[in-house]
């Protein structure tokens, strides 16, 4: 099956044995080393990590379509928001009678304004499997309406760009007004438990970072899989050359549509893990700075790899996790010192700097016979 | 089975069946009193034009004649002001759009030459081959050996099975014209559109293009729109010329070339 041909795929056999490795490493470290060891991991790092998977995953998605199909969407912090938001609401019904008002239907917030029925879009969210499908249908909804317009239109470059930094952003706002009813500023916080296991949990907290290492991994195999088939294929003859993908007979609009859906989708599964792991969610993310620094771990690891993106998406987040530490200050001028660095001297990544290492090792090995 | 399931009934003969084109009458490509203007500019004028099933014909004219503008219409890319159409008897372009066209049977090969460049000289071949070119057929194709003969003979007929797995964008300029060409084969298309196949190739290879273009001749129908007076001399059976967009003269090479508006036209003035 070529779901599992991982002969072919080098860089991708190493990021998911270093996955396996690691998920294994941190269960192993965090349930089995008891808290007094040096060797024992704590929960605190677990999520940080949890985190970082969820961020990789949400990278692959804007490397689908921006690294395969040339598609630079600024955008894509919205749709990992809206999982995020579903997971929330989630969340927030699960809290029931234990809020600080004690309404066993209402959310605080909405108590706080005095409402006295749930909003028709709350329903449903109490089960689990709902919240999950809207998760995936509410971003992929909005971005098969978004794309529809501007593809068939023929918008692309940078003023597709700029559309869904713009389409961010009206989100962004959208969601600051409380009368849209999800908690506006504060969004929505204060979450008790998942599935009847409190989120305070150490063995919850592990599981969840298992869950996003499940999607991360799964995130991966799917994308790769679409990629290598045909329809990968005129995605990335699309990206090169329209044109000519158009007048050999392909619908052009709707292999970007097909790709920028699917991205969509994964990244709502990210936000939708996220927020159990950071306990919030509110309107900061939709920041169209959020979005943007998502293009930069994209471009850093390397667009058009995969794993290329998943490596820049940890990197470029362990750097910030460490200077916003160490040096708060210094943290903004690092983000853009990378992104000089990489725009002038990796255009293709990390990830396409060594590829193209080892391909003059080859070539060279090839001359001197 | 009792008579007449629909698509034998007598009264629909005039419909030519889906995926076929009517040529019944002869003529494959029918435009007629097209106009398109851009800004007042027309860069057609009122153009009439039928392309014989089987037929290789040569458009000339000078710079602003309204050639690749022509092409555009037949494509789909520019949609006339006025004026109509057809590719046989029974399928309407001007409602069509590109892919559609594309799929119809109308094959195009770009003046510049416009192919994958990321993607291998086989894969170029493959992704213009016909098949079912719809996103989820996509996701599931897989080459059967038949399909995998026909991209190899493509590939031996324009002279880059040395060059299979190499990508299309580390070609030379006179390989990607011939890959491009190479493409339009794999679509099977019934009338080829060529926009100047020979710029930039060298003596040899334009003689083997040449070659190409007529034995294509026949089976499809080809367009050639070309400046290299030599090249269209040695290919053409019958010459449009196109002037301020419209047909200026048509025949055969000779009456053409000693047509005084025509003269006029290239030297004069």
């Amino acid at each position: 099956m070529q779901w599992f041909d991982l002969k072919s795929d080098r860089g991708g056999t190493i990021f998911l044995g270093l996955l396996t490795l690691v998920t294994l490493v941190v269960i192993v470290a965090n349930q089995l080393i008891p808290a007094g060891s040096s060797l024992h991991l704590s929960t605190f790092t677990v999520t940080l990590l949890g985190k970082y998977l969820c961020y990789a995953l949400l990278a692959i998605a804007l490397d689908l379509v921006w690294g395969y199909c040339g598609i630079l969407s600024l955008g894509h912090g919205a749709f990992f928001a809206l999982g995020g938001y579903g997971m929330g609401m989630y969340l927030m019904r699960q809290i029931g009678d234990r809020g600080v008002y004690g309404n066993p239907l209402l959310p605080d917030f909405m108590v706080f304004l005095n409402w006295d029925k749930l909003p028709w879009f709350w329903h449903g969210f109490d089960h689990f499997w709902f919240a999950m499908l809207m998760v995936m249908l509410v971003p992929g909804g909005l971005a098969f309406t978004f794309g529809w317009l501007a593809f068939r239109s023929r918008v692309t470059g940078v003023y597709l760009s700029i559309m869904t930094q713009a389409l961010t952003y009206a989100l962004m706002l959208a969601f600051f007004r409380n009368e849209m009813g999800f908690g506006g500023n504060n969004g929505l916080t204060d979450f008790k438990d998942i599935l009847g296991f409190s989120l305070q949990a150490d063995s919850t907290r592990v599981v969840i970072f298992l869950a996003s290492a499940l999607a991360l991994a799964g995130g991966y195999l799917l994308s790769r899989w679409v990629v290598r088939s045909k329809a990968g294929r005129v995605v990335v003859a699309v990206r090169d050359a329209e044109d000519r993908a158009r007048f050999v007979g392909y619908k052009v609009e709707s292999f970007k549509l097909a790709i920028f859906v699917l991205s969509a989708v994964l990244a709502g599964i990210a936000g939708a893990l996220y927020v159990p792991q950071v306990g919030i969610i509110n309107p900061g993310e939709f920041s169209p700075l959020n979005s943007i620094e998502l293009a930069i771990w994209v471009a850093l690891g390397g667009r058009g790899y995969l794993y290329g993106a998943v490596m820049g998406a940890v990197l470029v987040n362990y750097a910030k996790t460490y200077l916003t530490g160490a040096m708060p200050d210094a943290w903004l001028f690092a983000l853009g010192g990378l992104f000089v660095v990489a725009t002038l001297f990796l255009p293709k990544g990390v990830v396409g700097w060594f590829e193209g290492l080892s391909t003059r090792r080859k070539t060279e090995e090839v001359a001197r016979g | 089975m009792a008579k007449g399931s629909a698509g034998t009934f007598e009264g629909s003969a005039h419909v030519a069946p889906p995926g076929e084109i009517d040529t019944r009458h002869g003529v494959i490509l029918y435009m007629e009193n097209v106009t398109v203007s851009f800004d007042g500019f027309k860069a057609l004028n009122d153009l009439s034009l039928y392309i014989d099933d089987g037929e290789l014909r040569c458009i000339i004219g000078p710079n602003g004649a309204g050639k690749t503008t022509m092409m555009d219409v037949i494509t789909g890319k520019t949609r006339p002001d006025t004026g109509s159409v057809f590719l046989g008897q029974g399928t309407d372009l001007t409602t069509m759009s590109e892919y559609q066209i594309a799929n119809a049977g109308v094959g195009r090969k770009f003046q510049k030459p416009t192919i994958f460049p990321t993607h291998t000289v086989f894969e170029n071949l493959e992704l213009a081959m016909q098949s079912d070119k719809r996103v989820w057929p996509s996701l599931f194709a897989r080459l059967t050996g038949e399909q995998r003969d026909k991209i190899a003979q493509v590939m031996a007929t324009i002279g880059l099975t040395e060059v299979c797995y190499s990508p299309a964008g580390l070609l030379s300029h006179g390989q990607k014209q011939w890959l491009e060409i190479g493409m339009l084969l794999m679509q099977e298309p019934r009338v080829l559109l060529v926009d100047e196949p020979v710029a930039g190739m060298t003596h040899q290879e334009m003689d083997r293009t040449a070659a190409l273009l007529t034995g294509l001749a026949g089976e499809h129908s080809v367009v050639v729109v070309e400046h290299d007076m030599a090249f269209v001399r040695s290919i053409a059976r019958k010459v449009t010329v196109l002037h301020q967009g419209s047909v200026l003269a048509e025949g055969d090479m000779d009456t053409v070339q000693n047509d005084p508006r025509v003269v006029e036209v290239y030297l004069g003035a």
